[in-house]
């Protein structure tokens, strides 16, 4: 969401009635009693980071797809649906459901069984300090930076959506996810993000139901985005031999390794915001099974997200235009599609609903980004390294602490990209950096008992340097694109995925090079962390239903069928 | 999820879907009485006053079956 200050025109889209405004006030009072009515139960720092450990799958599978289902995420890809069409759905089932499987049924036992807090708690136990110091600290100011860059942009939205002044959407916002994390912990984080989760499809499953009904079905629809569009816009992957042949300019293999192998691996499997939420199921089972839930619902997000960025192809009058040409034009930009297809059906009180939806998707990914947060702050960085022998309890009053501090950063950081806009581009890419190398890491530690400490910690900062050397190559020089994304006809997605791909393999070389010149630790200190000397309890005495394998097997059939029916 | 004999989650989303649910059914109602001169798109179908039974009933289902009273019974 770049540009944000220019992708809207002035006036504001929607008008609430009195029952919306009811509906909406009604939500912010049950958050914060939620928040309230868990501060008891936080008193120790198992309950305040982890939740106690206690979380059934389905809680924990739900608030895992919840922290990542931000409002921004679902306006900008409904938006991009509209302007890329179909396409755009990759990022949801490529793009994340074999990653989701393969975190639950492969790393999630290592994860589990070695009880650490915190994916950098991990990388201290299988490769040392050095290794968790980088990743905690490049994770910790990422982290309360994206927020800050979030929150400026719901607040944004708000304001064109609704009229609301952009200080009084920042602050309400951000005190309200302050109190019910500080007061609950990661808790009353998940408590309130499954009930986000719940709010964000009663409120949006509404417009893809009456657009299909308007447009008179999926195959009317394909037909009159044909006529209005273009028929590529309802295809997935046929359109994606050549660079030239769709409008993201993006070719197969970067779809395919780039984003469904590095990019969708490294987020889902060791982006902390959203591996927290797992590691606080109660069991094994339950830790593996919440993946697999999270990754059957996430296959059905295209619904709510994708298809009303189609639908408005087909039955919006007004055709849609790029940031710059709606501020010139007084006409509506992409980013609208999402409240233009709400205001089209939504009368007074679903119209509130949807707001609400929009409201709850912001706030479970900022309390996502806190959370997460306070947790490597406070492990990681304060205990590791500023004070170590602390009792439990200041442990807990530090994690709420940060979690007002780090909530003061983001509003901070939403000021400061409200100054000076380019920030926003730079973070975004910061960002990018850290993921693809860290899962290099993360995966040949679990899967490779040779892999040394000093193998891991290079192989992590080769792959973090190489990836900012290539995003400022390409920064410098515009034609050295041509080398980073293998062709000059490539666009900002296709170089993300390439330079995601190189710094992976960049990370994957130096980390085996360095371990098979290193010495790697013993087999009796690798227990508990490493494929091969880890005993993972077999799962022979359930019944089939029962295991997570199972399900894992049904979820990936259906994601292969679903592609299979848009190719 | 509970602990030490709490209040489940799926009670506050119950609770949360009975509320929200009344609400838009009740203005769904309320357009039915008093047409409004700007309808949305498809009005005729009404629905404010189907989705707002739907996730009535939903919540009533949830608030019941997962009331505290009931639970610690």
């Amino acid at each position: 969401m770049t540009q944000m200050a220019a992708m809207f025109v002035v006036e504001r889209l929607v008008h609430l009635a009195a029952v919306d405004v009811v509906i909406i006030a009604f939500y912010f009072a049950l958050v914060l009693a939620i928040g309230w009515y868990l501060k008891g139960q936080s008193g120790t720092g198992e309950d305040f980071f982890m939740a106690g450990r206690e979380m059934t799958a389905w809680i924990a599978g739900l608030s895992f797809l919840s922290a990542n289902l931000g409002s921004l995420e679902l306006m900008g890809w409904a938006a991009a649906a509209y302007q890329y069409g179909i396409l755009a759905t990759h990022w949801y089932w490529i793009g994340a459901i074999p990653a989701m499987l393969f975190l639950a049924l492969v790393m999630m036992p290592f994860y589990y069984i070695s009880k650490t807090h915190s994916v950098p708690g991990y990388l201290k136990l299988r490769f040392g300090e050095s290794a968790r110091t980088l990743s905690s600290v490049s994770f910790a100011f990422m982290t309360v930076l994206m927020s800050g860059i979030n929150m400026y942009s719901m607040a944004l939205v708000m304001k064109v959506v609704l009229g609301w002044d952009i200080n009084f959407s920042i602050w309400v916002s951000s005190i309200t996810v302050a109190v019910y994390v500080a007061l609950g912990g990661l808790r009353s984080a998940i408590f309130n993000e499954v009930l986000q989760f719940i709010l964000i499809w009663a409120g949006a499953l509404v417009i893809p139901i009456m657009g299909l009904i308007e447009a008179g079905g999926w195959t009317n629809l394909k037909a009159q985005i044909a006529v209005r569009a273009s028929s590529e816009y309802t295809h997935l992957w046929s359109t994606l031999g050549s660079f030239k042949d769709n409008p993201m300019g993006i070719h197969w293999t970067g779809i395919v390794f780039g984003l469904g192998f590095v990019i969708s691996f490294g987020y889902w499997t060791t982006d902390f915001l959203v591996v927290q939420r797992v590691l606080s199921a109660k069991d094994l089972r339950a830790a593996k099974m919440a993946p697999i839930i999270g990754a059957a619902f996430k296959m059905f997000v295209p619904f709510i997200v994708i298809l009303p960025g189609l639908l408005a192809l087909a039955v919006l009058p007004q055709k849609l235009v790029g940031e710059g040409a709606a501020v010139a034009s007084g006409g509506h930009s992409y980013n609208e599609v999402l409240p233009l297809m709400l205001a089209r059906y939504a009368g007074p009180g679903l119209l509130g609903l949807g707001i609400t939806a929009l409201i709850a998707g912001f706030m479970s990914g900022m309390a996502g980004n806190v959370s997460a947060f306070t947790t490597v702050w406070t492990y990681d960085i304060y205990r590791a390294l500023i004070k170590k022998n602390a009792s439990d309890e200041h442990y807990v009053k530090m994690g709420r602490w940060t979690t007002i501090i780090g909530v003061l950063i983001s509003v901070g950081t939403a000021y400061l990209v409200m100054s000076f806009l380019s920030i926003m581009d730079y973070v975004q890419a910061l960002f990018s950096f850290f993921i693809a190398p860290l899962f290099g890491t993360v995966v040949l530690g679990m899967l490779w008992k040779r892999t040394s400490p000093a193998g891991g910690f290079w192989g992590l900062l080769a792959g973090t340097v190489s990836s900012i050397s290539m995003w400022a190559w390409v920064k410098a020089d515009p034609s050295a694109l041509r080398y980073v994304a293998l062709s000059p006809n490539a666009r900002d997605m296709a170089e993300n995925m390439y330079r995601a791909l190189w710094s992976w393999i960049v990370c994957v070389t130096v980390t085996v090079v360095v371990s098979l010149l290193t010495k790697p630790k013993p087999d009796s200190e690798l227990v508990g962390l490493v494929y091969g000397v880890t005993p993972i309890p077999h799962e022979k005495d359930m019944a089939l239903w029962q295991r997570p394998i199972f399900w894992g097997a049904v979820v990936f059939i259906v994601f292969v069928l679903f592609n299979i029916y848009v190719w | 999820m509970r602990k030490g004999g709490g209040i489940s989650i799926w009670f506050f989303v119950g609770v949360s879907l009975l509320v929200n649910g009344a609400l838009i059914l009740g203005a769904g109602v309320w357009e039915i009485l008093y047409p409004p001169t700007n309808p949305v798109v498809l009005f005729r179908l009404h629905a404010n006053v189907w989705w707002g039974a739907a996730l009535l009933l939903l919540g009533i289902v949830y608030s019941l079956k997962f009331s505290p009273n009931r639970v610690s019974s």
